[in-house]
């Protein structure tokens, strides 16, 4: 005969009760190592994570294993020896490192406002270039981590239309070296802006595809949505800079408060976000993305010298002290001979003093800490590194979310680990 | 490609014919899908990427499949400057992967420590690791990285396979 | 300029020890001459704008003493004034109050002074090193360090253990030789036999 047993199934209400009662069930928090090598962590980034499950409870990020020592290099080697190094500081955007290097250099030197206007408008080109690239590749990976691989493609193709203006300008695809000290490498070739404005083009309908793809996508806002707040307060306490300092609503952009270049005279506006969370930070790059855009078509129509520079603006500072005399002079004449010489075995001499100058980056705000003691190289050069400083929040953001939230947080952040660990 | 669908001939006067076909079909399917790991490190990750996208697409030689696992990959693809810090972790995943293993060691960096003559970089990643391939560049070009990937499969193309195996022996395919 | 009366307010407060302002190239700097005071100093700069902490540099002066100088770059989010302090430090005593209580940013800028130059700062609550790893024996970025480094132990940190799977059929055994003789194809692991012929083993299961 079969007997009848009452089974019960408490609801999880009352197991939740029952679990709370008994004290002495102590679940052990889990230690888990993200380590170096993760697909996730946009470059070599360990973060040691404490978990309660699925609940990050303590996080501690740990760089360095991409340290290559730039900052004592720099002090073994002239100022223009240093400049492929800056190329391989954000290697997402390299022209923009040449031109905060060159432009921290120059304001040692006293000559950063009095660039020849042609250099100005080729540097700020190459500088919004990068921003686009940058943000492009940042958008990518981020939407690819998530789960949204089409926009990594996407944005691939179109970083690869901004390889080839590189390429034309400087000659390489990724490590351009392109500015020198007191101007450039070398003018843009004659169709350059022509090849520009085609660029914008394509580029205008493909910032449009990625925007219907995920802007008002329903899984990539519900994924992105009040995670990894930052408040005003602690967005300028921590020091961050860049997107991230603006998506919580900060009003500062280098570019305005204070302009270098001929940002002056042109017209764009600053984005910004209102909450802080990871989707204003991914709506204030989209945003960027547009304005440089705009910046770019104005640089076109204004560029002195025109695109194909019939009068011959010259794009490098007058000096002969500072920028390499042309070859002719230098096999026929005594004093560029002299000039040459000196500018490639000592360097450009500069005063002794110290500057520091702050470029607005597409990662922030990359600044050049620049100590001379007289002579051609530097005393001391410390590189401020915008995602070194934008990585110490991590610590802060991360409790309290959970571990499927991490690449979320960290594409969100927008960092590369050549900046941060130098 | 000849096909043999039974074992029982005469391996006295066929036997080598058909070991080196087989070798060759399985070598065929071998370098045919090779799964890099890519160990990106730093800039030559970017280009790595760049080769994995649309316009460069390594995808043509079976290698999209990105294996970030170390036990389901066949090639680990060094992109980047290997730190000494680096160097622990690296070896570690290199002794995760199973065998037949490849490395190739992308770009100046990785195959002597690059233009990074300094305290904290290791002077070529195959101080750590044996290497196959050595691309140069810094970056090296995408099509510099395909043309590593298809040196990497001419040498699997001309790697023995079931010779001196335990498969082998079983089936008496190398007794003459 | 703003940031040269903000200057002469802080010299106003702190009278002697402040030196300065000196302006080279447009930027504003005061020369701090007691480092132990330098929390007050920043504390009180942060009290009248100065809010946002851009960078911590240190300067090693190889050679002079006081050997080391620290660098401190602020900034007034609100108006976009910018001020230098510069604090020396001698070597006997390498040790000079953090800032983390006035910039948390400061925490990561001066654990990475910590590792690279070997200046501590007192009320750190977690001064590790941060761009070499825990154990490196020495501070590169100091002048008497070569470019190319001093021999040391490679870390332990990214445990070198030997991985596990050893002995298993499809294990690479350690060897310098190239791929092909290094692959194991299916080789018969060493404890096969034995557990084959194992006289514990009846039916498969242990007696």
């Amino acid at each position: 005969m079969a007997t009848v047993q009452d089974i019960e199934i408490p609801d999880s209400a009352a197991r939740a009760a029952a679990i709370e009662e008994a004290q002495d069930i102590q679940g052990e928090k889990m230690v888990l190592n993200m380590g170096p090598s993760h697909p996730a962590t946009h470059g070599v980034l360990r973060i040691v994570l404490e978990l309660d499950g699925e609940v990050i409870t303590k996080a501690d990020p740990d760089v360095g294993y991409l340290h290559r020592g730039d900052e004592k290099i720099a002090e073994n080697m002239t100022y223009t020896q240093f400049i492929p190094y800056t190329d391989r500081l954000d290697y997402l955007a390299p022209l923009a490192n040449n031109v905060a290097y060159a432009l921290a250099v120059e304001k040692l030197l006293g000559i950063h406002d009095n660039l020849p206007p042609r250099c100005q408008y080729i540097r700020v080109m190459c500088a919004e270039l990068a921003r686009i690239s940058s943000h492009l590749l940042g958008l990518g990976a981020f939407a690819m981590d998530t789960g949204a691989v089409t926009v990594f493609l996407l944005t691939f193709t179109e970083r690869e239309k901004i390889y080839n203006l590189a390429e034309a300008a400087s000659g390489a695809r990724l490590t351009t070296s392109y500015t020198r000290i007191g101007g450039l490498m070398r003018d843009v070739p004659p169709n350059w802006c022509d090849m520009v404005r085609q660029f914008l083009k394509e580029f205008a309908v493909a910032l449009a595809e990625a925007h219907t793809l995920l802007t008002r996508n329903r899984i990539w806002v519900d994924r992105l949505r009040d995670l990894g707040v930052v408040s005003k307060e602690m967005a300028i306490d921590y020091g961050l800079s860049g997107p991230n300092l603006r998506g919580s609503g900060v009003n500062w952009d280098l570019r305005k408060n204070q302009p270098y270049l001929c940002y002056k005279d042109l017209d764009f506006d600053v984005a910004l976000g209102s909450v802080g969370d990871c989707y204003d930070r991914y709506l204030v790059r989209m945003e960027e993305m547009k304005q440089s855009m705009r910046i770019l078509e104005q640089c076109c129509n204004k560029i002195p010298g025109g695109a194909e520079n019939k009068s011959k603006e010259p794009v490098n500072v007058a000096d002969g002290k500072i920028t390499l005399p042309s070859k002719e002079k230098v096999l026929t004449s005594m004093e560029e001979l002299i000039h040459q010489f000196m500018l490639v075995t000592e360097g450009v001499n500069c005063p002794p003093g110290e500057v520091y100058f702050g470029h607005e980056n597409p990662k922030g705000e990359l600044g050049f800490y620049i100590n001379s003691k007289g002579g051609g190289t530097p005393y001391r050069l410390k590189i401020r590194a915008p995602s070194f400083i934008n990585l110490s929040i991590l610590g802060e953001l991360m409790p309290g979310a959970m571990i499927s939230d991490v690449p979320v947080i960290l594409g969100s952040l927008d960092f590369v680990m050549g900046e941060s660990d130098r | 490609m000849q096909t043999q669908t039974e074992y029982g001939y005469n391996s006295k006067v066929e036997g080598d014919v058909v070991l080196t076909t087989v070798d060759a079909a399985l070598a065929w399917f071998r370098k045919n899908s090779v799964w890099p790991m890519p160990m990106g490190l730093a800039c030559c990750a970017i280009e790595l990427m760049a080769v994995g996208a649309s316009r460069f697409d390594i995808s043509r030689f079976g290698s999209e499949v990105m294996r970030f696992s170390p036990r389901q990959a066949d090639c680990m693809i060094v992109a980047g400057t290997v730190t000494y810090k680096s160097a622990g972790f690296l070896k570690r995943i290199y002794d995760q992967m199973p065998e037949p293993k490849w490395v190739i060691a992308m770009g100046a960096c990785a195959s002597t420590g690059g233009m990074y003559r300094s305290y904290a970089v290791l002077q070529g990643v195959d101080k750590v690791v044996p290497v196959d391939v050595y691309i140069s560049g810094c970056p090296p070009r995408p099509e510099a990285v395909l043309d590593a990937l298809m040196k990497i499969q001419e040498k699997i193309g001309k790697q023995p396979i079931l010779q001196g195996t335990v498969a082998a022996k079983l089936l008496h395919l190398d007794e003459k | 300029m703003s940031a040269l009366e903000s200057a002469n307010k802080i010299k106003a407060k702190f009278g002697d020890i402040v030196a300065g302002p000196t302006e080279f190239r447009g930027e504003i700097s005061l020369k701090i001459s007691d480092a132990e005071k330098i929390f007050d100093v920043c504390r009180f700069a942060k009290s009248i704008g100065f809010d946002y902490l851009v960078d911590i540099s240190s300067i090693d002066n190889y050679g002079e003493d006081p050997r080391w100088t620290v660098v401190y770059h602020l900034r007034a989010i609100g108006n976009g004034e910018e001020i230098r302090f510069k604090t020396d430090v001698s070597e006997e005593k390498s040790e000079l109050p953090s800032v983390l209580p006035v910039w948390r940013t400061a925490n990561w800028h001066e654990r990475e002074i910590y590792d690279m130059m070997g200046i501590r700062f007192s009320g750190h609550p977690d001064l590790r090193r941060i761009l070499m790893w825990e154990g490196y024996p020495f501070h590169p970025l100091r002048k008497d360090f070569p470019l190319a480094g001093k021999p040391s132990d490679l870390p332990g940190v990214a445990f070198t253990q030997v991985t596990p799977m050893e002995g298993g059929p499809f294990v690479t055994l350690p060897s310098s030789s190239d791929s092909i003789a290094r692959e194991p194809r299916v080789r018969v692991p060493e404890n096969a036999e034995r557990a084959i012929s194992d006289k514990r083993l009846v039916d498969g299961k242990l007696k």
